[in-house]
């Protein structure tokens, strides 16, 4: 097996850049920069020298050795100073070395997965943690990463193993010493399990949204204050505010991390009567980019809302410009009044729209759960029909695992694996 | 020197199966046997069939083995188990006359023109340390043949336990061949030990049957062979008594007697089918155990009680049956006994059942570590097919997983072994809505057909039968009613404005063909075989097109072939145990990979790795 290395900080300047080496050839580096005294764990201090002696950087060095490493194999870290010509002439002195090789996109974390130290939905989660930006995402990859979702699979797995084998001994041993009825313990088992779907699914449904961010569009006539309200949310001139109607016929979007929650901001054309083709069409766009948000902000001076904008769900109506008005429940971006309200209001209502507090994060998880709930409740009704059709529950049950095993990754893993593995960056 | 295509040694269950399916292919064809009474000898219960058994048994008969015939001519009581249940689940039983059954093996046997049968004891194979080119009798003399296919059993350090009381043999009464044992030792194959017992043999005209409840066969009988029309003899009942208190005090009491708890016995016996030291032992709060009394045939007044297998010393077995109700005075004509014996861990065989490392030889039945008459023939049409195809240079059958429960059963053999005596249930087959015992005819005779295994008079039936089928499917299909129309028939249809072919609403669960004839005129002249298996086809389809669907996603990453010469050793990442099991069992494909006990999804990926690297290189190598 190839020793492999690659840059495991960001590219670019830093204080610090780390180069980690994973394989067998990676305790030979290790003595070879620092000598015999290489210990597991400790860090070390050492000097990288070409093969000509020639000196290219400090280091601090530390060597994992196998398995108790993020790869499992034995894994040298070596901390040298975050200069992108140190950072080049370091991976140009490894990659000369023999059996040492430059890592492909997500190797690591492929040998990691190889070596059993993370399960599949670990490995998404490890992905979702490097692109965390808000706590949310943090918080809920951190959940994951923990082993939430593989152990929450085990334990429904073993459930539905035993309602399996409880028909399946009615099927098989039909003709032996087996009478009692299986049928109450089996539909106990899986009315258990079917509500412990439906509990994590429904903790889970803004998961998907932690990670991609949620949409909230500012709509309203124009000049009502929509870009200006959004460049006080942002603090800077994201986009164009002018008095002239009409001007922000684009949607602009800027997103921002609201209590730990990625929100979308998108400002959207005035909504006005027009004669103009082209500023119809941007109105036009503003609607439907409304109906398509989490929530719409209905900017108003009065209360009042233009024609077209009427009944639409997930819309809250802000009264603005406070300070010109004089209405007490208006906000102002030039006082600032009542905007934190606003902000909390948004962060409530998403968070209570969309709970995330579950481990199921990623569409894969949700529809591979929702699956399994639906062949769970399919048997439970079959069987509360008493017509007996044990064989067509017992399938229906199967499918249930089978849905389960994908998740953690037992059966059809490579094009799992092809798909997840597309996504990562080089060094993770 | 007389010279053979195919040698069968043993004249089991699995060697009569394997010499007929060879000669079947009409390849020259020897069974070498002890003696002419063991051919077809039942060795355990007198019956044939059951759940996941009769389906083997069908399969046997899609191809033209002799077994179902055998069955169906010494059938003297026949159930289909799980009748309630769906189709899918329902297993053809029989209890079997064990010298008609005997008899109808010989006659079979005797049919084929391809095959000659030799009495004798071989001691040796004729050949080198790695190929088999023939067998060695104990006069000396020697026969060549192209295969060799060894069907014998328990013959391989096999060990009889009566209480603390024991002998070397196979079954009771037959010889060891311990001469050819050594030789198989001396392939050194991967081994293991296992145990099975029987019960004691009872008088029937000691058993007090007036007081007993009888289970009497099917009032219309379920044969195994699609050929057979009519029963070849008088049917019977079975008897049903139970253990009680003072058994199970009296098995108690002597359990430090008996040969399995008295630690005479290391090897492990099927957890499927306990002796009544187990049952007592592990089911304690149980107070009674069911015990069928099944006669042994019409001639003989011996009857095997189905469900007390032990290996207690006799004065105890005479003691524990006595307590027995009904069984006051029963006489025991031959006591129950434990039998122990070395069986070849199967995963050291192809899935043709051909021996990996020594050329020319198979092995099919018991010594792979199977138990059941069953699951021993079909072994041995498989060995026997494979074999005779092997001598003309064609491709062996391919039996998987889709098509049968054969395909099961080799397929649970070659990748995974067995920890315990392996017996075929339905549990086993991941797609039993479509391996149904009823449809076996439709998924084998056509294959049947192309190697040329299977008589004119049988395709000229399932032909037949098939357009039958046809035609009325086509008619099912080829009207559609409302639910306004359907809902007028007295058959329940939401009332969602969709017309439905017949065919659509005969997959209902609660809906029969019967419930339709009504609705279309041309259904009233159906034959009841013909419309019964449309009736079952239509029950599942729904299931079995999904089931279809999800099967060609997986089969993308289970076809990709792993090379014969695929090196576990070199790949990391591998635990050095699995990569031992890998090596030793030598997947054909990631399908059978995953199927291997302990492996991880982990350990696919590395294997899948590094197969995607030889592929990157052969391309490179071949651009």
């Amino acid at each position: 097996m190839d020793t492999i290395f690659a840059l495991a900080s960001s590219p670019g300047k830093s204080g610090v850049a780390v180069v980690r080496v994973s394989g067998p050839k990676a305790p030979d580096l290790g003595r070879q920069l620092i000598g015999d005294s290489l210990r597991p764990r400790y860090a070390h201090y050492g000097t990288i020298c070409d093969d000509d002696g020639q000196h290219i950087d400090d280091a601090l060095i530390l060597f994992f050795e196998g398995p108790k490493s993020f790869t499992g194999e034995d894994v040298l870290e070596l901390q040298i100073h975050g200069s992108i010509a140190v950072v080049s002439a370091v991976l140009a002195f490894l990659g000369a070395k023999k059996g040492l090789r430059h890592a492909e996109p997500g190797e690591f974390t492929r040998r990691a997965l190889e070596n059993n130290k993370l399960d599949l939905s670990q490995v998404e989660a490890l992905s979702d943690l490097v692109e965390a930006e808000t706590e949310g995402q943090r918080l809920q990859a951190q959940r994951v990463l923990k082993g939430g979702l593989r152990d929450r699979c085990e334990g429904w797995r073993a459930q539905l193993i035993r309602a399996v084998s409880l028909l399946e001994v009615s099927i098989d041993f039909a003709d032996e010493d087996v009478p009692e009825d299986v049928t109450p313990e089996v539909i106990e088992i899986l009315a258990v399990v079917s509500s412990s779907f439906d509990q994590e699914l429904s903790k889970s449904a803004g998961a998907e949204r932690v990670r991609t961010g949620y949409d909230v569009a500012i709509l309203g006539a124009p000049n009502v204050g929509k870009s200006s309200l959004l460049n006080y949310l942002v603090g800077r001139d994201a986009a164009i505010t002018s008095k002239i109607a009409g001007t922000t016929r684009d949607i602009i979007e800027v997103q921002m991390d609201l209590s730990g929650l990625p929100v979308t901001f998108v400002d959207t054309a005035g909504v006005r009567e027009t004669s103009d083709e082209i500023e119809r069409e941007g109105i036009k766009r503003a609607i439907m980019r409304a109906e398509e948000a989490d929530i719409a902000l209905f900017l108003s001076l009065e209360g009042d809302l233009p024609d077209g904008l009427d009944d639409m769900p997930n819309s809250y109506i802000i009264l603005t410009k406070g300070d010109i008005t004089g209405r007490d429940e208006a906000i102002s971006v030039k006082t600032g009044a009542g905007i934190d309200n606003l902000i909390d209001k948004v962060v409530t209502v998403l968070s209570e729209k969309f709970p995330s507090s579950g481990v199921l994060i990623r569409q894969r998880h949700l529809g591979a759960v929702s699956l399994a709930r639906d062949s769970v409740n399919c048997a439970l009704n079959m069987l509360q029909d008493e017509s007996a059709v044990f064989e067509l529950a017992s399938e229906e049950l199967r499918r249930a695992l089978h849905q389960l095993e994908m998740l953690v990754g037992r059966v059809d893993v490579e094009n799992i694996l092809d798909e997840i593995f597309s996504s990562f960056c080089l060094g993770k | 020197m007389k010279h053979f295509d195919v040698i069968v040694i043993g004249g089991g269950h699995a060697g009569c199966e394997a010499a007929a399916a060879s000669a079947r292919l009409s390849a020259r064809t020897a069974l070498l046997t002890f003696n002419k009474d063991d051919l077809g000898t039942m060795s355990c219960n007198p019956a044939i069939g059951g759940l996941g058994k009769g389906h083997l048994v069908r399969e046997i008969d899609a191809l033209d083995g002799i077994m179902a015939k055998a069955a169906d001519y010494a059938g003297i009581q026949f159930r289909l188990l799980n009748r309630r249940k769906g189709p899918a689940v329902q297993g053809p039983r029989a209890q079997s006359d064990r010298s008609r059954y005997r008899h109808a093996i010989q006659n079979l046997l005797s049919s084929y023109k391809d095959l000659e049968i030799i009495f004798g004891e071989v001691v040796d194979f004729f050949g080198s340390d790695d190929e088999v080119l023939g067998v060695v009798f104990s006069d000396g003399s020697v026969i060549q043949s192209k295969k060799v296919i060894l069907t014998t059993g328990t013959f391989l350090n096999g060990v009889i336990h009566i209480g603390d009381k024991s002998e070397s043999g196979g079954r009771m009464g037959a010889q060891a061949s311990s001469l050819l044992a050594n030789k198989i030792y001396g392939y050194d194959l991967p081994m293991g030990r296992l145990k099975t017992g029987t019960p004691p043999r009872l008088e029937g005209q000691t058993i007090n049957w007036e007081q007993l409840e009888e289970q009497p066969g099917d009032d219309e009988p379920t044969f195994f062979s699609s050929l057979t029309k009519a029963l070849s003899c008088e049917q019977v009942s079975c008897g049903i008594t139970h253990t009680n208190a003072r058994t199970h005090e009296i098995i108690r009491a002597n359990l430090s007697r008996s040969a399995m708890y008295g630690g005479h016995i290391e090897g492990i016996g099927p957890r499927y089918c306990p002796s009544i030291e187990d049952k007592i032992t592990r089911f304690a709060d149980k107070n009674a155990h069911q015990i069928f009394l099944e006669p042994e045939g019409l001639n003989t007044s011996v009857i095997y009680p189905n469900g007390i297998s032990t290996s207690l010393p006799q004065d105890v077995q005479d003691d524990y049956v006595r307590s027995i109700y009904g069984l006051e005075n029963a006489k025991i004509t031959q006591p129950g006994y434990a039998i122990e014996y070395d069986y070849v861990d199967p995963r050291c065989l192809d899935s043709d059942l051909s021996v990996r490392s020594v050329k020319n030889l198979y092995f099919a039945g018991q010594i792979n570590g199977t138990t059941g008459y069953e699951e021993a023939a079909a072994q041995g049409l498989v060995a026997g097919l494979s074999a005779a195809l092997a001598c003309s240079g064609k491709d062996p059958v391919v039996f998987s997983r889709r098509n049968s429960y054969i395909g099961v059963m080799i397929d649970d053999l070659v990748t995974r072994g067995v920890q315990e005596p392996y017996r075929m249930f339905t549990s086993r087959a991941e797609y039993r809505l479509s391996l149904r015992a009823d449809n076996a005819d439709q998924r084998l005779s056509p294959i049947g057909k192309e190697i040329g295994c299977i008589s004119n008079e049988r395709w000229e039936a399932f032909s037949n039968k098939m357009d039958k089928i046809e035609v009325l499917r086509n008619d099912l299909r080829s009207s559609s009613f409302s639910p306004n129309e359907l809902n007028a028939q007295g058959i329940n249809v939401a009332a969602d404005g969709n017309r439905r072919s017949l065919y659509q609403v005969l997959s209902f669960p609660k809906v029969g063909f019967l419930d339709l004839v009504g609705l279309d005129k041309r259904l009233e002249h159906a034959e009841p075989e013909i419309y019964r298996q449309v009736e079952r086809d239509a029950l599942y389809a729904n299931y079995i097109e999904r089931q279809e669907k999800d099967a060609e996603r997986l089969k993308k990453d289970e076809a990709i072939a792993i090379p014969k010469d695929f090196s576990y050793e070199k790949i990391e990442g591998l635990s050095a145990e699995l990569a031992a099991k890998l090596n030793l069992i030598k997947p054909e494909n990631i399908g059978q990979a995953q199927r291997i006990d302990g492996m991880t999804p982990a350990a696919i990926l590395v294997i899948l790795a590094r197969l995607k690297v030889i592929e990157r290189n052969a391309r490179a190598g071949n651009a």
